[in-house]
């Protein structure tokens, strides 16, 4: 049997295990890459099914998470009940300059806190005072948004007409943000949400100075480990001007001035692809998809964007190239022979199931099997030219199905979230959190890229393994 | 708009303190989180239970991120992945689907269901949902099921644990009959610590009493590495939880985490009943084992007594960095009242005492606590405010320390004083939740981690001449 009519096989058999409907749900989501397909035919973007532990989380995770929680310079009101806003207090490592408490409220939980009176008489009278004391307390606070949780949808709040009311009272953007986590089947309907609810209220707006001829915007970075600022430097030696980072570590200004720039760089096309697309139409701004992981697809992105500009940008960023491929080659060196041939399977979110995978291959690493939490079919369309004939593709894999494929697969290396972390470890198998660098970081840039392979040699070569205890043979007893 | 300098100092003024305190309906870093959280924790603690979320899946996600950063472990739970049209016309559907697929796939013994806000604002009847899922055939007639309400707009972590425990003993245990069984059924309440239940059973063992821990996932949120990942690593047996209305007495070690249950095992089952404050520090210890000798009449080994001692000795060699020591503390109420006698017996000065998940019924009895010693006076106790509040307190009237868990780190860098990590969560360090804070051999945890974190930092702010070998 081939290969990939063996994987074929392996995934019957994981999925045999399901009952009827769900099996037949399921199977969509599995493919294997084959030459030739497009998509491989990956169904995405669909309802989990009930009852099995998926990963995903809901459109408020997408919203106030992702795409609002690293703009600085405002405050994000969770709109509901207290647990929401609280489990993600600071979970997701954007990195902010600015004064806790003055102008960067990035790790701090606001909220209405929910009771039970609120339900039944309905939160907008309370929305109201929320934001007359925000305006009280934090008068450096440029703007509020407000994160609706599950509850306001359904107990019909009119959080628009306050946010109306209250903007003119209190004279700074006041934007209202339907999020809901029942809203969509994962994060992804969230950062759709967040998009259209910045073009609605806010880009466009503020100062609308004139761009200079290398002003340029960073769409989709959200500065997890400080990310942001190492592709930021990598821009600004190429001789260009990063003037909006969208949203890490963003300032509202940023955030107005967005249509402001020649040329838009997109990170994480997934959540953020909407509001490209819309400066584009709306303002002219072009964008284009860029890929700050390993030298290779470092390299490649430069020479990309250097020639959307003029002479100088171009000569500068050949420099840069040069002056750094020298650096990686060393850090390839140290790095290579301590992870050739290692295997991997990655299951994350927007970009990473895609774009990480040229930085495993710099360092003669295979990824083996690469899934999303929440992609859509264009993702799954971008990842194809990105890996090998053979590869194992799952969607919104649940945590059974990828078990029973790391069983059967055997990488040496897992990149997940923290609810794969420790099962597989607790299987001696070495493990990175990839959404969160796993406390370390950044990973972006020629400065990311040292501290990435450290860290997989750290997570495969640790001595810390051999002290799992291989089963015990009996001998003689002496006592 | 004022400048930023201006505002930085602003905030740390009594002037702005008023101003904090006056704030009535925006919360700002609430030492809190919501129920479901809680029934989660204490689902897992029943062995081959699997816990399971009806309403959206994000919060299933939620729940399960934050113990696992907690814990450092894998938290298996599913959800129902409710979304709009569950909105519109009921979870029934999703409720149904998921508990076969959840059955089929993960081979729980029982599941433990309980809801996220959706399911509760909408309404849905949870027991009727059950019922038609097993004429459907989605789970056996006789498959052990347990349900709670846990919205999250009433109470917090704490009042979704006691409802899951209230609701585990409705739904799984057998009658009570005539003649109980012999055995003490130990109620440790809503505790981060896997290390406070191994060394509550410990000391139980000790005294050689026969008792069952419930629920205990001790082993669940600490399993061993051995190379092979289990669903189902431990917890209360099924046949303990059955027999558990058939207890010859309940002891509760937290009241707040546990006040719907006990008024269900007191008062509805008339099951004899004692509740003692959580075991932090010597003097709640020695009432602790003393009420396990008055309601079993064993007798405290003296190995246990020798470990009294020992404890006691390292007080005396510690209280010298602990005497007169302000201390600011917050958390869940159990914890606070524990952790707030060991500072009165060891000399230390608790000033600011914060739980936003506090009742008045709290502050009366922490009053009390520190009305019973001269250490107590200088005490406020703050119900239903936060860490913001907490901020100002810290800048206006100074403390040497802070208790709390890993969210104070900000109000604790704020005020330039050190955070010493005590309760849920603690994501940012290892191995605590590890070490009991609960016991004997917990007060000489506490007393260690207290009184080197005050040493560590006279070292680290030490100049040339004050730089001293002993300290």
């Amino acid at each position: 049997m081939s290969k990939v009519d063996l994987l074929k096989k392996t995934v019957e058999e994981v999925l045999s295990v399901y009952p009827e409907k769900a099996q037949k749900n399921r199977s969509k989501h599995i493919a294997i890459k084959e030459d030739g397909c497009a998509t491989c035919a990956v169904k995405s973007n669909a309802k989990s099914v009930p009852g099995v532990m998926t990963a995903r989380g809901c459109a408020f995770a997408g919203s106030k998470g992702v795409v609002y929680g690293p703009i600085k310079d405002m405050i994000h009101l969770s709109h509901g009940p207290v647990g929401c806003g609280y489990y993600s207090w600071s979970t997701r490592r954007n990195l902010a300059e600015g004064t806790i408490g003055v102008d960067n409220f990035v790790p701090f939980q606001f909220t209405s806190d929910f009771q039970e009176n609120d339900i039944v008489y309905g939160g907008d009278k309370k929305l109201e005072r929320i934001l007359r004391e925000i305006v009280e307390l934090f008068p450096n606070a440029k703007g509020i948004s407000i994160q609706s949780e599950c509850p306001v949808g359904l107990i019909g709040d009119d959080i628009e007409s306050v946010a109306r009311r209250l903007s003119k009272e209190l004279n700074l953007p006041v934007v209202p943000v339907r999020c809901e986590g029942f809203r969509g089947i994962s994060q992804s309907l969230g950062h759709h949400i967040a998009n259209d609810s910045i073009r609605d209220h806010l880009l466009g707006k503020g100062n609308q100075s004139e761009p200079g001829p290398y002003d340029i915007g960073l769409i989709g970075d959200y500065n997890i480990g400080g990310d942001a600022w190492a592709t930021k430097k990598l821009l600004e030696e190429i001789g260009l001007n990063v003037k909006n980072i969208w949203t890490g570590d963003a300032t509202l200004e940023m955030i107005q001035g967005g249509n402001k720039v020649r040329l838009n760089l997109i990170h994480c096309y997934r959540s953020m692809n909407y509001i490209a697309g819309h400066m584009e139409e709306a303002y002219g701004v072009p964008w284009m998809e860029v890929n700050f992981f390993g030298p290779t697809k470092i390299k490649e992105s430069i020479i990309k964007i250097a020639e959307r500009f003029d002479q100088t940008i171009q000569d500068k960023a050949q420099k840069v190239i040069e002056k750094y491929d020298a650096l990686m080659a060393k850090v390839i060196e140290t790095y290579r022979p301590r992870l050739e041939g290692k295997k991997v399977m990655l299951y994350v979110g927007g970009l990473r199931p895609r774009h990480i995978v040229g930085a495993y291959e710099d360092l003669g690493m295979e990824v083996i099997g690469t899934g999303y939490e929440f992609a859509h079919k264009d993702d799954y369309e971008r990842t194809m030219s990105y890996i090998s004939e053979g590869t194992l593709i799952y969607d919104d894999v649940t945590g059974y199905e990828f078990e029973e494929f790391v069983k059967h697969l055997k990488p040496d290396l897992i990149g997940a979230g923290i609810k794969e972390k420790y099962v597989f470890e607790k299987m001696g198998l070495p493990f990175r959190q990839m959404h969160s660098w796993d406390y370390s970081g950044p990973y972006h840039g020629y400065e990311g890229f040292p501290i990435f392979a450290r860290d997989m040699d750290m997570a495969i070569n640790s001595p810390v393994w051999n002290l799992i205890k291989k089963p015990r043979k009996n001998k003689d007893v002496i006592l | 708009m004022s400048s930023l300098a201006q505002v930085a100092d602003w905030i740390n003024t009594e002037e702005y303190q008023q101003k904090n305190f006056e704030r009535k309906d925006l919360v700002i870093n609430p030492a809190k989180a919501c129920q479901p959280l809680g029934a989660m924790l204490c689902a897992l603690g029943i062995e081959g239970c699997l816990p399971f979320v009806h309403g959206s899946q994000g919060c299933a996600a939620y729940f399960r991120n934050n113990l696992s950063r907690h814990y450092r472990e894998p938290i298996s739970a599913v959800s129902d992945s409710m979304t709009e049209d569950a909105a519109v016309f009921g979870g029934q559907n999703n409720l149904i689907e998921g508990l076969q697929n959840a059955y089929t796939l993960y081979k729980p013994k029982m599941m433990a269901i309980f809801t996220s806000c959706m399911a509760e604002v909408i309404g849905d009847d949870l027991k009727a949902f059950v019922d038609n899922a097993r004429l459907k055939g989605s789970i056996p007639q006789d498959f052990p099921v347990a349900l709670a309400n846990t919205p999250s707009f009433k109470g917090s972590h704490i009042t979704g644990y006691d409802n899951m425990l209230k609701g585990l003993l409705e739904s799984l245990a057998a009658p009570r009959q005539h003649a109980p069984h012999s055995k003490l059924y130990v109620v440790p309440g809503f505790d981060p610590y896997p290390g406070n239940l191994r060394e509550y059973k410990r000391l139980l063992q000790s005294l050689g009493v026969s008792f069952t821990l419930l629920p205990d996932y001790s082993d669940v949120v600490d399993s061993p590495n051995n190379g092979e990942f289990q669903i189902y690593p431990g917890g209360t047996s099924f046949k303990e939880m059955k027999e558990a209305l058939n207890a010859a007495g309940y002891l509760f070690l937290q009241s707040y985490s546990t006040a719907a249950t006990r008024k269900y095992v007191k008062n509805v089952q008339k099951i004899p009943t004692e509740t003692v404050h959580m075991p932090i520090g010597i003097s709640a210890t020695d009432k602790f084992l003393a009420k396990i000798s008055e309601m079993t009449g064993k007798q405290i080994p003296e190995e246990i007594e020798a470990e009294r001692g020992r404890a006691v000795d390292s007080a005396l060699d510690a209280h010298p960095y602990f005497h007169g020591k302000k201390f600011a503390l917050f958390g869940d109420p159990d914890i606070l009242l524990g952790v707030t006698s060991f500072l009165l017996e060891m000399g230390g000065i608790p000033v600011h005492i914060v739980s936003t998940n506090g009742s008045t019924a709290f502050q009366k009895e922490m009053e009390q606590v520190l009305n019973s010693s001269p250490y107590g006076e200088k005490a406020s106790v703050y119900i239903g405010k936060d860490l913001w509040h907490l901020r100002s307190l810290l800048l206006t009237d100074p403390v040497d320390m802070l208790i709390g868990d890993s969210h104070g780190k900000y109000a604790a860098r704020d005020a330039g004083i050190p955070l010493v990590r005590i309760g849920f969560p603690i994501n940012d360090r290892v191995n605590l939740h590890r070490y009991p804070i609960i016991g004997y051999q917990g007060a000489i945890n506490l007393i260690s981690m207290i009184a080197n974190t005050f040493l560590d930092e006279k070292d680290r702010l030490s100049d040339d001449s004050h730089f001293e070998l002993l300290r």
